[in-house]
């Protein structure tokens, strides 16, 4: 055995010695790879359709991109992502050919050619003070003319000219506290109406000239009943607003140079009202809507300022902005939820009884409340005005509505992910029908034989794109049940919208989806937030019969104190087993290595008051889990006050009602970092997960270095609180990086390494026994990255041959972080050229073949390099033997080597996450790549040592084996008549 | 091979002596062809069988002795193969290791097979088998050293700790930055 592993070793070391790179031919892009492009959950969108052409419809998203979609199809024009503080807060469409966006809190304007999505012109806006910023670009009746935009942001208001983007004038507001809600310019005049509050109980009017930006007019007024935000400008010259209490309308008239206040109370408009309301952000004339707990109601206003109830909604209803038509004729769309369809009407905005139209829309599957939604109009064949409305929905998907039928939808969700599982298929059973992606087997010889003729150079270029075809569309890679090599496989992929998605590692096609009700608002849970997802039970002994499940962990609202909830999901059927809320807060998730009976994982919350909380609540779990009590440890990371805590735990919680499955804890060590030279930045351990094979590293003429493998260690990165902002802002004098290796059982250190010079931000990667981590250095003005490699100095001493072959040795026995062992570490560093989003590594099953690094840079791209290149054992001139054992000459760099991108062509955007998964097949890992796009594709770190690649051809093994058959015989035959010749004569 | 040889060591090709001196054999200097009968009046019968036996006994015992030398030849050739080969792994240097591992083990399987037609009761053959068996060992030998420099062979510490799993730990701990 030791042998076969040795000569094993020896092989690959030969083999490794070329580059060490995996690379694809470009006609394999997409056999094992997919991409999914989406843009997030959209923000605003403006339609384009009055142009003949293609028509399209521009939107900006939460996940700051800016895309231009097909109208009939959905799919992307182009897109942008900006950057992840670059959100959007408008964007509009100016002289009909470019798409103005205005961003980072109203300090950038950019315009983008509108066929292309090539940015024509862009403008920083400078003001005094950060505030709420809009986008106001003015409508002009002729497309070329050069209308220009009003930009309110940084506390100032700029008018920019859309053709070139420079600022044509600049308004600094006499009170620094002004906040603009509305600006109001009409058809045709040249003065600007700029409304808002100054505090919370001021209300003023300035009037502006538009050509020059000078200050005409200025009103205001106070309110003693104070104001509470939201406004809705009713008519030019009439705005409403919600007073302080928000249980009182103000209609509020400014245009006749005064300012004038009108009271109503909500609850004489609408009967039963109490508690609070809420204006709906609309841009409708002479029609407000409020919202108050139980229903929404319409109110309209007359010239003279009545305000009158129209129409009162029990159901959750959203309203678009108006839309003029045709000549004085303004509609909206007003969306409405049935039970399990949704209601859509579009109604003129001064007549609220009929309908121009109403229509109903069968959803076939569950996707929440509509959460915008945004109209457009067309002209149909008849001369007769159509309406098509785009809706937002709950779990971040995008629908087209058109004459009643859902015209297309996007998975917008998956463009923020915030966690990631996997899940076995279903093993392949006698009765589960998956003939009918099998093929006959004149398909298949018809597929081989072309492969053959493709092996044989024999093929045509029809041919070759047949087989090109054929890898991608193989119905082997995408059958729902478990394949030999574990190369398929279910990612279970949770959204920000609390909305699950089971993706299929073959083709990434969405296998089932599910809007989890308990992520959902309720009466119990005002704004739950999804955390994490993680399996709950993986069977095993029972894969036949029964179904591994996934917990879902969230809370009820985003701040950490709030109650968890936990939601279980069957990943076969997609549907949630069971949901409740928790009775404590969720602090950390903490997956046991230990499992009950029926094969659940036991899992150990951690709440704000540090109490332990034991999942699943059964007596079994306990009893499982008081066996290793007193092994049991918990640490925190409080980054803000530069503590590390260990824990230990007690039999029973403090100050509660008795509880079997409620631990308290004691505090077992602490480490104090001084705040005013040490910030923790980042602290990461190694994955729970993480298979190691062997605990010896074999070094150059077969000497052994133990390896200190403990999966307890946590890696930890300060900063010196000067450096902690960007690069640049400290003097390499004052900012230093220290990182730590922690044995998170006893709090002790085992590593200790302080780079002057050096600043966050840091992205590390712990596995096995090294750390990778990449740094600034600000002396070099370079990116570094180092290694740290941590060997075990107990047990270095076993030397001798013949006591371990009898097995007199101390490597197996169980290793305790109290005996204190000795660890020596090696470290590296490198010069590295790119900035860095995420490190992961490779893992495979038994953790035999080498590891990659995986490396997702600020280009959006993941680069796997191989760990040999960080190895702390390189050396500027390595011996013979050292190069035999793999160690690559010392270079001040690392190399950037154009075919290692894994993800070769492509560019997940917005990039946050590498998730990597083992394979049942030792030499493949599967690497999923998350952020604004998706990205799997299948590894073989040390090339597939194991099995025959995929495009192998049968065939032509078969045909050769035939061939060579068939010549024996013939010879034979042959031999045996020239045999029988030569006797007759 | 056996006539051939034997007239050989005098350095002719061949000769026949057709001068009767076979009641003198003091005078000739070589052995008597297999399957030359000396019907010598002077000798009675059993005088001729017991020479005969004679003869053929030493010409046994002298075969057994070159063929348990044998392997000694083929010793020195594969040295010098493995010489050649080098000591890098590959295919050309495992087959060679291996042939001269399998040789001497396929040798040393047929000791009685190889020694079994001299057995006579008057050649003692043990000798001659012991010296055939010292030298396949020998070539054994080589080939394991040879196995040895090429690395295949688990003589070292890594070899045996390669295949041993991590030490399980006692202790497990979890944690990490609260949940955002």
């Amino acid at each position: 055995m030791a042998m076969a592993i040795r000569s094993l070793l020896i092989f690959l070391c030969i083999q490794s010695i070329a580059v060490p790179t995996f690379s694809l031919y470009e006609d394999q892009a997409g056999l094992m790879d997919w991409h999914q492009k989406y843009i997030g959950k959209v923000k605003h969108a403006v339609f384009q359709t009055q142009k003949t052409g293609r028509k399209r419809v521009l939107v900006s998203t939460e996940e700051n991109v800016i895309a231009s979609l097909d109208l009939r199809h959905g799919e992307i024009f182009w897109r942008h992502v900006l950057g992840t503080d670059d959100a959007i807060d408008g964007i509009d469409i100016a002289m009909g050919k470019y798409l103005i966006t205005l961003s980072s809190e109203g300090s950038i304007l950019r315009a983008w050619n509108l066929p292309d999505g090539q940015m024509w012109w862009e403008s920083f806006l400078q003001g005094p003070s950060d505030s709420k910023s809009f986008l106001f670009v003015p409508t002009s009746s002729k497309a070329d003319e050069d209308n220009t935009i009003l930009v309110f942001g940084k506390g100032s208001l700029h008018a920019v000219s859309s053709i070139h983007g420079d600022i044509v004038w600049k308004v600094d507001f006499p009170d620094e506290s002004f906040e603009v809600q509305e600006v109001i310019q009409h058809h045709d005049s040249n003065i600007i109406y700029v409304v808002g509050f100054v505090g919370s109980s001021q209300f003023d009017v300035y009037q502006i000239n538009a050509k020059n930006g000078e200050l005409l007019k200025h009103d205001s007024a106070a309110f003693d009943g104070g104001f509470s935000g939201e406004v809705s400008l009713v008519s030019k010259a009439k705005l409403v607003v919600l007073d302080a209490a928000r249980s009182t309308l103000l209609t509020i008239s400014f245009q006749k140079g005064e300012i004038s206040f009108q009271k109503t109370y909500i609850s004489d408009l609408v009967k039963g009202f109490s508690g609070m309301a809420m204006i709906l952000p609309s841009k409708l004339t002479g029609l407000f809507a409020v919202k108050t707990i139980t229903a929404t109601t319409f109110i309209s206003m007359s010239s003279e300022g009545q305000l009158e109830v129209v129409d009162k909604i029990n159901h959750a209803t959203v309203i678009s902005d108006a839309l003029s038509f045709s000549e004085d004729r303004q509609a909206f769309a007003l969306v409405q939820h049935g039970d399990s369809d949704i209601h859509l009407n579009v109604k003129q905005n001064h007549d609220w009884s009929s309908d121009l139209l109403k229509e109903r829309i069968k959803l076939n599957q569950q996707r929440g409340f509509v959460h915008r939604v945004f109209m457009n109009n067309y002209v149909r064949t008849d001369k007769s005005h159509g309406f098509r409305a785009l809706i937002v929905m709950e779990d971040h998907s995008l629908l087209l509505l058109q004459q009643g039928e859902i015209v297309w939808s996007r998975e917008d969700g998956l463009a923020s992910v915030i966690g990631v599982t996997t899940s076995e298929l279903p093993v392949e059973k006698e009765g589960v029908s998956v003939a009918k992606v099998e093929q006959n087997l004149f398909e298949w010889l018809k597929e081989h034989m072309l492969k053959v003729k493709g092996a044989l150079m024999l093929a045509s270029a029809e041919d070759l794109a047949a087989i090109k075809g054929m890898g991608l569309r193989s119905s082997e890679k995408s059958k729902m049940t478990r394949d030999h090599n574990g190369f398929r496989k279910l990612l279970i992929v949770l959204t920000k919208s609390g909305k699950l998605f089971a993706l299929h590692t073959g083709d990434g096609r969405i296998v089932w989806s599910l809007l989890l009700n308990s992520l959902r608002q309720s009466e119990a849970c005002e704004n739950p937030t999804g955390i994490n997802v993680y399996p709950w039970q993986v069977p095993h002994h029972h894969a036949m019969d029964e179904n591994p499940s996934v917990l879902v962990v969230g809370r009820c609202k985003p701040s950490s104190d709030a109650l968890g909830i936990f939601s279980f999901v069957d990943t076969y059927t997609g549907k949630e087993l069971k949901s409740f809320g928790l009775d404590h807060s969720i602090a950390q998730v903490i997956q046991l290595p230990f499992t009950d009976s029926t094969e659940q994982h036991l899992h150990l919350l951690i709440d704000t008051s540090g109490q332990a909380h034991l999942y699943p609540r059964t007596p079994e779990a306990v009893a499982i889990f008081q066996l290793e009590f007193s092994n049991i440890y918990w640490y925190s990371v409080e980054a803000d006050n530069g503590v590390i805590k260990g824990h230990g735990l007690k039999s029973n919680c403090d100050g509660e009602v008795a509880n079997n499955y409620c631990f308290g804890s004691r505090e077992v060590w602490s480490i104090v970092f001084p705040l005013e030279t040490e910030k923790i930045i980042t602290a990461i351990t190694r994955k729970s997960n993480e298979v190691v094979h062997t605990q010896a590293k074999v070094v150059a003429d077969q000497d052994v270095m133990y390896k200190y493998i403990s999966k307890n260690l946590l890696f930890v990165a300060t900063v010196s609180p000067k450096a902690s902002g960007d690069i640049g802002s400290a003097t390499p004098e004052e900012s230093h990086l220290v990182v730590y290796v922690v044995d998170t059982v006893t709090g002790r250190i085992l590593h200790r390494m302080n780079h002057h010079g050096s600043q966050g931000p840091v992205h590390a990667v712990f596995s096995e026994n090294w750390i990778v981590y990449h740094h600034f250095s600000l002396r070099a003005h370079r990116y570094e990255m180092t290694v740290i490699e941590i060997y075990d100095q107990s047990r270095a001493d076993n030397k001798d041959v013949w006591k371990i072959v009898l097995g007199k040795h101390n490597l197996t026995s169980p290793m305790s972080s109290y005996s204190r062992p000795g660890v020596t570490t090696k470290s590296q560093s490198y010069y590295f050229t790119q900035s860095v989003k995420a490190i992961s590594v490779t893992s495979t099953a038994k953790g035999i073949t080498s590891k990659h690094l995986l490396i997702g840079t600020i280009g959006d791209q993941v680069l796997a390099m191989d760990k040999r290149f960080f190895d702390p054992r390189r050396s500027l001139n390595p011996t013979q033997s050292e190069k035999e054992e793999g160690i690559l000459p010392l270079t001040d760099s690392l190399p950037i080597i154009p075919q290692s991108y894994v993800t070769h062509a492509l560019k997940v955007e917005g990039l946050r996450g590498i998730v990597t998964v083992p394979a049942k097949l030792e030499s493949a890992t599967l690497v999923f790549t998350h952020g604004v796009d998706l990205f799997f594709t299948r590894l073989a770190p040390s090339r597939t040592y194991d099995s025959l690649t995929e495009d192998f051809s049968y065939a032509l093994l078969l045909i050769t084996i035939v061939a060579l058959l068939v010549a024996i015989f013939v010879t034979w035959v042959l031999s045996e008549k020239k045999d029988l010749s030569d006797k007759w004569r | 091979m056996d006539k051939g040889k034997a007239v050989m060591g005098s350095g002719r090709r061949w000769a026949v002596d057709f001068t009767d001196n076979s009641t003198t054999p003091s005078s000739r200097d070589i052995p008597d062809p297999p399957g030359f009968y000396r019907a010598s009046q002077e000798q009675d019968d059993s005088a001729v069988t017991k020479q005969k036996k004679d003869a053929e006994a030493n010409w046994k015992s002298q075969k057994a002795w070159e063929v348990a030398q044998a392997p000694f030849k083929n010793l020195l050739m594969m040295g010098f193969m493995m010489w050649m080969a080098g000591n890098t792994v590959h295919l050309f240097s495992i087959g060679i290791t291996f042939s001269a591992l399998w040789q001497p083990i396929g040798a040393l399987q047929g000791v009685g097979k190889v020694f079994e037609p001299y057995k006579d009761s008057k050649v003692d053959l043990l000798a001659p088998k012991l010296v055939f068996i010292a030298l396949n060992l020998g070539g054994l030998a080589l080939g394991i050293w040879k196995l040895n420099t090429l690395g295949l062979l688990p003589t070292h510490v890594s070899d045996w700790v390669s295949s041993l799993p991590p030490a399980k730990e006692v202790e497990y701990s979890g944690g990490g930055m609260p949940l955002r």
